[in-house]
């Protein structure tokens, strides 16, 4: 008898799997909506991976707003300028030479450092965390955060005015 | 292949650290401005995801409060620079950021 693996983990590895894929499918595709659509994969899984770790109401948030409506703005704008796929780039061996191999040492002594400094972490579990429901995050949200929130209002007034007024066609 | 016992937090900070390496060398090596967009995306989506890790660990909730904050700031900076990038198009009839260089030299 095959014995029944623990679902945390091969929730988490089948996800942060997809989640690795649609990430080199996003900076890999030439279209500019495929990689819109790997990343919505990307925020999908992501949103599983939330859910996992108790964040029930952060993983809703995330679909609709993130994986709906930034991307819908996305997409509307790839289809709106209708870029095609790239030119064939010319070669920025810069980029290529100095770029990839010093992140690739950041990825390796980020990884080493969480891995020495956080030796052991608490193991995730669906259900052992389960304060992540609408009500503790909003109760949260509007007495200790109410400052930070508030601002928000205004980030978003500010930035609607700025994107209307960036975006308008000019009329002479 | 034996799969261990249970996921440690750590391992999601390692996916978020892999996912955010993943934008900056999008980042770094593509083109097209929307492209070039979507991998600042990316970047902030695996820093959500050890801030919601984090406040795994810790059993309190801020964290998330903090993701919320990012996603409000994202979705403004989305507003704002697809528009900024529709102005640039209008204007140069191009997404290639090699061809928006007027502030180099």
């Amino acid at each position: 008898m095959i014995p029944m693996p623990n679902l945390d983990v091969l929730g988490f590895l089948v996800l942060a799997t997809f989640a690795v894929l649609c990430g080199l499918s996003v900076i890999l595709q030439k279209h500019a909506v495929a990689s819109a659509l790997s990343l919505v994969g990307v925020m999908g899984s992501l949103a599983v991976l939330y859910l996992m770790l108790g964040a029930e109401f952060l993983a809703a948030v995330q679909m609709i707003v993130y994986a709906g409506a930034i991307m819908v703005l996305f997409v509307f704008v790839i289809m709106l300028l209708n870029s095609g796929s790239e030119r064939p780039a010319k070669a920025r061996y810069f980029a290529y030479l100095v770029g990839i191999p010093s992140l690739l040492a950041f990825l390796g002594v980020i990884s080493f450092f969480i891995l020495k400094e956080l030796p052991n972490t608490s193991s995730v579990q669906f259900g052992a965390f389960t304060q992540g429901g609408p009500a503790p995050v909003g109760r949260l949200l509007f007495t200790q955060y109410l400052l930070p929130f508030e601002v928000t209002s205004l980030l978003v007034l500010i930035a609607i005015i700025g994107a209307m007024v960036l975006a308008k066609k000019e009329i002479d | 292949m034996m799969l261990p016992n249970a996921v440690p937090v750590s391992w999601y900070l390692i996916l978020s650290a892999i996912l955010f390496s993943m934008g900056v060398a999008g980042f770094l090596i593509r083109r097209n401005i929307i492209t070039v967009f979507m991998c600042i995306e990316l970047m902030l989506n695996a820093v959500n995801l050890s801030f919601v890790a984090f406040s795994y660990e810790l059993k309190k909730i801020d964290g998330q409060l903090f993701t919320f904050f990012v996603m409000v700031v994202a979705a403004a900076e989305a507003a704002v620079g697809l528009a900024i990038i529709l102005t640039v198009f209008r204007h140069r009839m191009s997404l290639e950021i090699d061809d928006v260089s007027s502030l180099k030299n």
